[in-house]
């Protein structure tokens, strides 16, 4: 392996492929900002108006909260795992075998870890971009209860990076798109609506509630939640912190590794 | 004083059990342009990929510009220009942002790049299509812009993986015509392919490469002059199988080869020969007297034809 590979993160000529992916989104943007902002408005009102009013007659709160407040957060969650993995299974597979831009990377200064840092920081950049917008809209809801509430972009930061890091890695050691329809549907769909997403783990029956632990959304909208009702009890806190992170470095490394061998080995 | 910006020594790629590439060792000048002339699977590409400092060599040495690809990766690809055998343009944006996007990894600054971009489309004469995407471009087109894409940080060599392959005559003329240029310019050329005309054409020194090792190197002529004749007489002869004709003609020739549609006889004087075969009754069907190529020499080396 090169001496370079001391330099870390490998500062700062990622930052070139964090642009190159900026750019090429500033290109062909068009279209998804009006969904990332009508997007969680239609949800807000559908759910938490339309459902939160039938909540309301037959049990009242939930776990506090008017059904809106409870599931406006995991809202956001729900959002930022799913740009984690539509920003990563196909765009990456497409950049190492249909259109080759990480191979074209690699022929410039560039390293694969460069490309990998590059591309996460952006996705997570974009991660802060629809939570701030997000934040607002949940907050125009009156769903913020706290100053903590401003913490909702970098929880779906943190969110987007723990699916997109190990997402990456895997679209960089696949031959072909044929697992990424049954990852949909098996995997992102049912954490989207098992994770405690609208109704709190107490509905479920209580053999099943710890399982509940390990779906990795579910501690993104716990997360989610406790940043917009500004309740954070330790002990979950740090269980939800390293679960997240987990998978953010697990993914990283195994993203470094999968990269390597696809590019240049 | 010879001015090597590359130096490969015993320089081996292995896939698992696959050898791709075979200790093979070579030197290349500043200016010159060198070839690697090989037919599918012989490893160039393998080879072009070790010289970009992309994939490092299994085993052996190579010294690129005076570094280390092992060490000092970034840096060499700073200073090198790479075509790849399969284009890699982003083929949703424009002609243009191609190249400034590119250059952007380089660390050029951006006006700097507009200004390049502006020469580089005028250089591969696409200065109309700058502002159309990369999908409606011809195959011949798509060429050039990466040509020019490879160009955007003044590189001090160029690497083309079979650049022309799969264009039309008249593209590749193109082609070769902006590779002379930046030739005259003192840039060094590595290609590889296999066309022995292009080859021929393009190149001051080439190796010629089969099973992953190198199996002669000169220039086109020296190749030529020693590892063939000065004439190659071919022949057809009304028959199904030419081999019964081998025998037979082996007498007046230095080198028979035997193709499965006509024969090739070695020889230094082709008029003569075919003179002296009337004479004996050995009467073709037809007849061709041409001079020797470099498809002869690979022939002679490795006993079967470049292009199957
Ligand atoms: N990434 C790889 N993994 C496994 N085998 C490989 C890999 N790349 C090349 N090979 C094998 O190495 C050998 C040489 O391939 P290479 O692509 O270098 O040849 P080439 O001369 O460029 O051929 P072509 O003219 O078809 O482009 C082939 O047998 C090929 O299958
Ligand atoms: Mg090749």
């Amino acid at each position: 392996m090169s001496v370079s590979d001391d330099v870390g993160l490998g500062w700062p000529r990622w930052r070139r492929s964090w642009w190159y992916h900026a750019t090429y989104y500033a290109q062909t943007w068009r279209g998804s900002v009006a969904s990332t902002v009508l997007f969680p408005i239609f949800y807000l009102v559908a759910l938490g108006v339309g459902v939160g009013h039938l909540v309301a007659k037959h049990h009242g709160l939930v776990d506090g909260q008017t059904y809106l407040h409870f599931i406006a957060p995991s809202l956001l969650a729900t959002t930022t795992m799913q740009l984690g993995e539509s920003e990563s299974l196909w765009p990456v597979l497409a950049a190492v075998k249909w259109v080759r831009s990480y191979h074209a990377a690699v022929a410039s200064p560039l390293e694969p870890r460069d490309i990998l840092v590059g591309k996460l920081s952006w996705v997570t950049t974009r991660a802060f971009g629809t939570g701030v917008v997000y934040t607002i809209v949940i907050a125009a809801f009156g769903g913020l209860q706290s100053w903590w509430g401003l913490t909702l972009p970098l929880i779906g930061v943190l969110i987007t990076l723990a699916f997109a890091a190990p997402f990456v890695a895997y679209a960089a050691a696949v031959q072909s798109d044929a697992s990424f329809v049954a990852i949909y549907r098996f995997a992102i769909i049912p954490m989207f609506l098992f994770s405690a997403t609208f109704y709190p783990v107490s509905a479920y029956p209580g053999y099943l509630r710890p399982l509940v632990q390990f779906v990795p959304l579910y501690h993104g909208v716990a997360l989610a939640r406790s940043a917009a009702f500004g309740h954070w009890p330790l002990l979950a806190t740090v269980g939800h912190l390293t679960v997240l992170g987990s998978m953010s470095v697990v993914g990283f490394l195994w993203g470094r590794w999968s990269l390597q061998r696809r590019l240049v080995d | 004083m010879v001015d090597l910006v590359l130096t490969a020594r015993e320089l081996s790629k292995r896939f698992n059990e696959i050898t791709a590439v075979d200790r093979v060792s070579f030197t290349i000048e500043r200016g010159e342009s060198f070839g690697f002339l090989g037919p599918n699977g012989a490893g160039k590409t393998s080879t072009m990929r070790m010289i970009s400092a992309v994939s490092q060599p299994t085993s052996g040495e190579l010294t690129i510009l005076g570094l280390d690809p092992r060490t000092d990766g970034p840096e060499i690809r700073g200073r090198l220009g790479v075509v790849p055998q399969e284009d890699t343009l982003e083929l949703e944006l424009s002609v243009r942002l191609n190249l400034e996007m590119f250059g952007r990894y380089f660390d050029i600054p951006r006006s700097t790049l507009r200004e390049r971009a502006t020469e580089l489309l005028a250089f591969a004469q696409l200065s109309e299509r700058a502002d159309d995407r990369v999908e409606e471009l011809s195959g011949g087109m798509k060429r050039r812009l990466t040509i020019a894409r490879a160009l955007v940080n003044r590189p001090e060599i160029l690497i083309l993986d079979e650049p022309t392959t799969g264009l039309d005559p008249q593209a590749r003329h193109l082609l070769w015509d902006r590779l002379y240029r930046l030739k005259r310019e003192g840039v060094t050329l590595i290609i590889t392919t296999h066309y022995m005309d292009e080859a021929e054409q393009l190149c001051d020194r080439l190796v010629v490469m089969d099973h992953g090792t190198i199996v002669a190197t000169g220039t086109p002529r020296e190749l030529i002059a020693h590892h063939s004749t000065r004439e190659v007489l071919e022949l057809r002869f009304d028959t199904d199988s030419h081999e019964d004709f081998h025998a037979r003609l082996a007498p007046f020739a230095q080198r028979v080869e035997v193709l499965p549609d006509r024969i090739l006889l070695y020889v230094d004087e082709g008029d003569d020969t075919l003179r002296q075969l009337h004479a004996e009754r050995l009467t073709p069907m037809s007849s061709f007297v041409r001079r020797s190529s470099l498809e002869d020499v690979f022939l002679r080396l490795t006993g079967r034809t470049l292009v199957d």
